[in-house]
């Protein structure tokens, strides 16, 4: 099978900044999060005990911005524990999620006051004295990303640290990963990094390990690239991502055109009704 | 700690962090690395990156097991069994035996070849006893663990537990010291260069491991023989001339009542490996808190004087200056030095009142007359003899072991002075205590006058850490702490100032202990904190004439001209406005311009056993520190940790004292012989050898040695409040083993009231294998109850597959785990762990056991 060109590119456009979540080197501390509501003085919310592995928080929102997903495939189906592992994270798979920050954005379309833009970093922000808290944009992001928070009413989601790229800085998450998982930086240069980590990967026998973010997968469907990629070792669906996520505003078009067919089929065959009842 | 300084020559990690990316396999046992050193793991992901292998040997399958290339599940309490195996494995192997690095490093940089006296019985003779053993004292006499010329070999500096101190008779065949010069008498064992002789330490070591196979370890850890020798020949190919492995180990070794001698084991299992000094090799104990390490080089234990001289006890042998040194200074070795330590530490903190005339003030010094570790003090304080406590950032109402009978015992104290941050569950349990909530103790009973000051956080105050490699660094404040809230620093010098007021003019010993004390330093700011700079020149050193600081421990005298608060830490601060704990230059080498790492910015210890007997790097690949035979000196890419003029083939002449008596290719400094020792003579409250004896609660019987299933020197503390489980007791079938996460601190005070935390991990639990859960009708998620002797609380149950069911001797064995950091105050609460736990002590470090004793678990909540 030939290999798939897409593969490792990105439609990022210059300057755009972002981020490479290598998940093979993440040891799920969750130093990502914390340091995230620190600097962005989130509170803390969905307080409780989920009984989901390590994962309390849940997911993304209003107010956790970055979020660890614990996914626990220890044994086999007769229940025996393996021994040899795969190199790096493995068996335990634990991912930081975040927003992705897509080059052509679901939720920045759908935006009907022009709250959400699009940086000088190619970065997406949603300006909080614009939002309205209409909503939109919930719907409108494959990967469930913002959400209206209950306290405001608005709109809420990763900024990419904008105020902390203004002064020079790397993003609150980079700088606390001691592991250096999360890496920042100019997205072209991230993704022939992960290019080259995905083949050395392959070479120590980790050979599930792919991009998710390029426009094979994940920058699917109109997106054209994830400026915050990953590296996964296993399917997108087992960390609850969508594999070939499509923008919703492709849908438009064949809905509305299904739409007016449905409209004009209807309206021919009443007329003809209404014509024979004469 | 007493584990590595008994063999090696110093308690503590022997290598530091950043060496791991040097590894060629990296043995994380003992420890849950990436959970609890987050930071230092990045270097076990560079080694990785590198291409070495990751090996994670623990009870349960944890955030460090992801990352491994290996996981070995092992019964909580059996890991001697595997060292032990290892040993034995490794010696027998035809690889180890044929390699002349091997045989060169155990030659030279050993006491393999020293002969023990012909009297010696090893365990393998008496049924799981050695010689000497008196079973009403519950301590051994080691007069015949001795090398043959029957004079005791010390180590000074090596806590042991005081109700079992020994006294050696003086031999008259033993060298005598000069009166003007009192020191133990030398030591020089007969020696058999070729190992053959029966009652060398290495055949010794041979007939003590024979039965330590992998056949017992699959018995008695649970370990598939085939795993285990899988994991023991990557050992083994990864050490060696070009290659070296690392051991990582945390409180998981450490907390049980033969921890020390589990830590021991690996420095044992490292010396025939030849992996102690060499880069990516070496034994990184990976100590805790932030400061942990600092907190016994400068120390708040009871039993330990700065730099780790021992604190003189009140018994005969210790009575004066002349009779300390008596009992603790050898002749040879770097701790000949030890009245220049001594003297200078006395002149730092009594200053004029410590004279030549009167012993240097040496009278001044408490001495001790009993057990007051941690663990004592709780009986102690329940049977009101201790009448009053403080408690600065600790927790024992949740953070120590038998919380139920700790909260008691804070309950029958007069007065309590907390500081700390929050109100934890130590200041708050007089109205908030579970037995409070159900109405066993009343707080109009409890007579205790509780007070709760605040403290300051880690940006309010400068000063320095040190870190698990010993690495201090200091760091500034970033803003004056709100209010009330003071640093410990503040605290503990103004009350002193008071305590000095109310003293003045009293001529009591108590009186004159506290009025003769040092204790002016200038004061910043408007709070007249004091100026750590100042205490830093004082742990430093200077000359008493003029002030002057001094370069290095060297530098010291024990003439009185020289005062040093802390002599490891000499050379910090080599001249004014230049401390090197401020230093933040790295590389990626040593990274000798980032911090200071004590003993004089040394960063791997042992580094002399990185060349060869010559001198010379072992390997290229593996180089490190070497000597130059143009300059006549050892370099390297560390400070070499050996005197740097003294050539490999230097020989001691007859008589020589202190570190010239030990030959050029002797790494080991702080030993007598200048060897790290395979049989430890001295130094071990519970053995030469390191034995495997069961947790003091277990489900199954010791296979190696069935009439002594538990270690036989064990301090324990008999109290109704206290009862231990018998072994096998089938009321209490499962092992419970207690751990940290990375969400949570220690017990909780800096982390549970902290939402961003909190949040994380909101409560407590008990992780479940799917096996054990089934048997018990259990569902992920449900209110489950665990009890012990001690007490009984509530969790939600965690069921995964990370936990696993172990065949042990034949019959199945469920291990569940509980973290320990919850109680009931802040935002993220649950039941105690230490509810369950029993006080029972390591007799070496007198370290609890936390990490493997019994339960019950049954579903439903407590008041079901």
């Amino acid at each position: 099978m030939a290999a798939d060109p897409r593969v490792g590119t990105t439609g990022a456009r210059p300057g755009a900044m972002g981020f490479l979540t290598d998940t093979t080197l993440c040891i799920g501390c969750k130093a990502c999060e914390v340091a995230c509501k620190q600097w962005n003085q989130l509170p803390m919310d969905n307080f409780g005990f989920t009984g989901m592995s390590y994962d309390n928080t849940g997911d993304l929102g209003a107010t956790t911005w970055r979020h660890v997903a614990f996914i626990e495939r220890i044994d086999d189906h007769t229940g025996r524990r393996p021994v040899k592992l795969q190199p790096f994270q493995s068996n335990w798979l634990m991912l930081s999620d975040v927003c992705k920050h897509c080059v052509y954005a679901g939720c920045m379309e759908a935006c009907p006051t022009g709250a959400i833009i699009r940086t000088e970093f190619d970065t997406v922000v949603i300006q909080q004295d614009i939002c309205n808290g209409c909503g939109y944009c919930v719907p409108a992001c494959p990967f469930g990303v913002p959400e209206l928070s209950l306290t405001d009413r608005k709109a809420h989601k990763c900024t990419l640290c904008y105020d902390r790229l203004k002064d020079g800085l790397e993003p609150a998450c980079a700088k606390a990963c001691p592991t250096d998982a999360i890496q920042f930086g100019p997205v072209p240069q991230l993704m022939e990094r992960a290019r080259k980590r995905v083949e050395e990967l392959h070479q120590q026998g980790v050979t599930s390990a792919y991009i998710y973010g390029d426009r094979a997968v994940g920058g699917t469907g109109g997106i054209e690239g994830l400026n915050a990629f990953f590296i996964l070792t296993a399917p997108p669906e087992v960390y609850n991502l969508p594999a070939q996520p499509e923008l919703p505003q492709r849908r438009v078009l064949p809905a509305f055109l299904s739409t007016a067919a449905a409209a004009l089929a209807l309206g021919l065959a009443a007329w003809r009704a209404l014509r024979g009842v004469k | 700690m007493p584990g590595l300084g008994a063999r090696l020559g110093r308690g503590g990690a022997t290598t530091m962090q950043q060496s791991l990316a040097d590894s060629d396999c990296i043995v994380i046992m003992g420890s849950n690395m990436a959970e609890n050193h987050p930071v230092g793991f990045r270097f076990v992901l560079k080694a990785k990156t590198r291409g070495a292998t990751i090996i994670h040997i623990d009870p349960r399958f944890s955030r460090t097991s992801a990352l491994a290339d290996y996981y070995v599940a092992i019964r909580p309490g059996s890991d001697l069994v595997f060292l032990g195996a290892l040993i034995n494995y490794v010696i027998n192997h035809p690889r180890w035996q044929a390699d002349s690095f091997f045989h060169d490093y155990l030659v030279h940089y050993t006491n393999a070849a020293a002969i023990i006296r012909p009297d010696f019985k090893d365990t393998e003779d008496l049924a799981g006893l050695f010689s000497g053993y008196d079973p009403h004292a519950r301590r051994y006499d080691p007069s015949t663990w001795q090398y043959t010329t029957a004079a005791r070999a010390t180590l000074p500096g090596v806590s042991h537990s005081d109700h079992h101190d020994y006294q050696a008779p003086q031999d008259s065949e033993a060298q005598a010291e000069t009166p003007e010069e009192p020191a133990r008498p030398r030591v020089e064992p007969e020696r058999d260069p070729t190992l053959q002789h029966p009652f060398c330490a290495f055949q010794l070591v041979r007939k003590h491991f024979a039965r330590y196979t992998p056949e017992l370890v699959e018995q008695a850890c649970g370990v598939p023989q085939d795993v285990f020798r899988t994991i023991a020949e990557t050992i083994l190919a990864n050490s060696g001339r070009d290659r070296t492995t690392a051991f990582c180990y945390a409180v998981a070794w450490t907390q049980h009542t033969i921890g020390t001698q589990i830590i021991s084991c690996c420095a044992l299992l490292q010396l025939l490996l030849g992996n102690i000094g060499r880069p990516g090799g070496g034994i990184l104990a990976l100590r805790g808190h932030a400061t942990i390490q600092g907190s016994t080089d400068i120390p708040t234990l009871y039993d330990l004087l700065p730099g780790y001289l021992k604190m003189p006890r009140a018994l005969p042998g210790y009575a004066t200056l002349a009779d300390y040194l008596r009992s603790e200074r050898p002749q040879t070795g770097q701790w000949y030095d030890m009245p220049k330590y001594l003297v200078s530490l006395l002149k730092a903190w009594y200053g004029d009142a410590a004279k030549p005339e009167n012993d240097f003030a040496y009278d001044l010094l408490p001495k001790i007359g009993g057990d007051y570790s941690f663990e004592a003090m709780i009986p102690l304080m329940r049977d009101g003899v201790i009448k009053g406590l403080f408690c600065m950032g600790m927790n024992p109402a949740v953070g120590g072991q038998n919380a139920v009978l700790a909260r008691r015992a804070l309950a029958n104290l007069d007065w309590l002075v907390v500081r700390d941050i929050h109100e934890i569950e130590t200041a708050a349990f007089w109205y908030d205590a579970p037995e409070v909530k159900r109405g066993e103790l009343r707080p109009d009973q409890i007579k205790t006058e509780v007070f709760l000051l605040p403290a300051a956080v880690a940006a309010e105050k400068a000063g320095s850490y040190t870190n698990t490699q010993r690495l201090v660094q200091f760091h500034e404040k970033a803003v004056d702490p709100p209010g009330d809230a003071r640093s410990e620093l503040w605290f503990v010098y103004w009350l002193g100032k008071r305590l000095k007021e109310l003293y003045a003019g009293d001529e009591s010993p108590a009186g004159r202990q506290i009025a003769a004390l040092t204790w002016e330093y200038p004061t910043i700011g408007p709070h007249h904190e004091p100026d750590p700079i100042a205490i830093n020149r004082e742990i430093n050193g200077y000359t008493v004439a003029d002030g002057k600081l001094v370069p290095g421990y060297t530098a010291l005298r024990d003439d009185g001209s020289t005062a040093c608060g802390c002599w490891i830490y000499s050379g910090i601060m080599p001249e004014e406005g230049r401390l090197l704990s401020r230093r933040r230059k790295g590389d990626d080498r040593a990274s000798l311009e980032w911090g200071f790492s004590w003993p004089a910015n040394r960063r791997i210890l042992y580094n002399r056993a990185s060349a060869d007997p010559q001198g010379r790097p072992w390997s290229e690949r593996k180089k490190w520190v070497w000597w130059d035979p143009e300059k006549q000196q050892w370099t390297g890419y560390d400070v070499p940790d050996f005197p740097v003029t003294k050539p490999p083939d230097y020989q001691p002449p007859p008589g020589a004292k202190g570190l010239d008596a030990l030959p050029g290719d002797a790494p080991f400094i702080m030993m007598p012989d200048g060897v790290g020792w395979l049989f430890a003579p001295t130094g071990l409250m519970d053995g030469p050898l390191p034995t495997h004896y069961e947790p003091w609660e277990t489900p199954v019987p010791n296979l190696l040695y069935p009439s002594q299933p538990r270690s036989p020197v064990a301090p324990v503390f008999v109290r109704s409040e206290n009862r231990y489980h018998d072994i096998g007791d089938p009321r209490y079938p499962y092992v419970v083993t207690t751990y940290r996460l990375t969400e949570h601190h220690t017990a909780g005070g800096m982390s549970r009231w902290v939402p961003w935390l909190a949040e994380l991990q909101p409560a407590g639990f008990v992780e479940i294998s799917p096996e054990l859960a089934a048997e018990l009708d259990i569902t992920n998620g449900d209110w489950v109850v665990v009890s012990t002797a001690r007490g009984e609380i509530e969790l939600r149950a965690l069921v995964t597959s990370r936990m696993q069911p172990l065949t042990i001797n034949g019959k199945t064995v469920h291990v569940v785990g509980i973290p320990w950091h919850f109680g009931f105050g802040g935002l993220a609460t649950g039941g105690i762990a230490n509810d369950l736990s029993a006080l029972i002590e390591d007799p070496n470090s007198l370290i609890h056991e936390a990490k493997a004793f019994t339960c019950a678990v049954r579903k439903g909540r407590l008041s079901s």
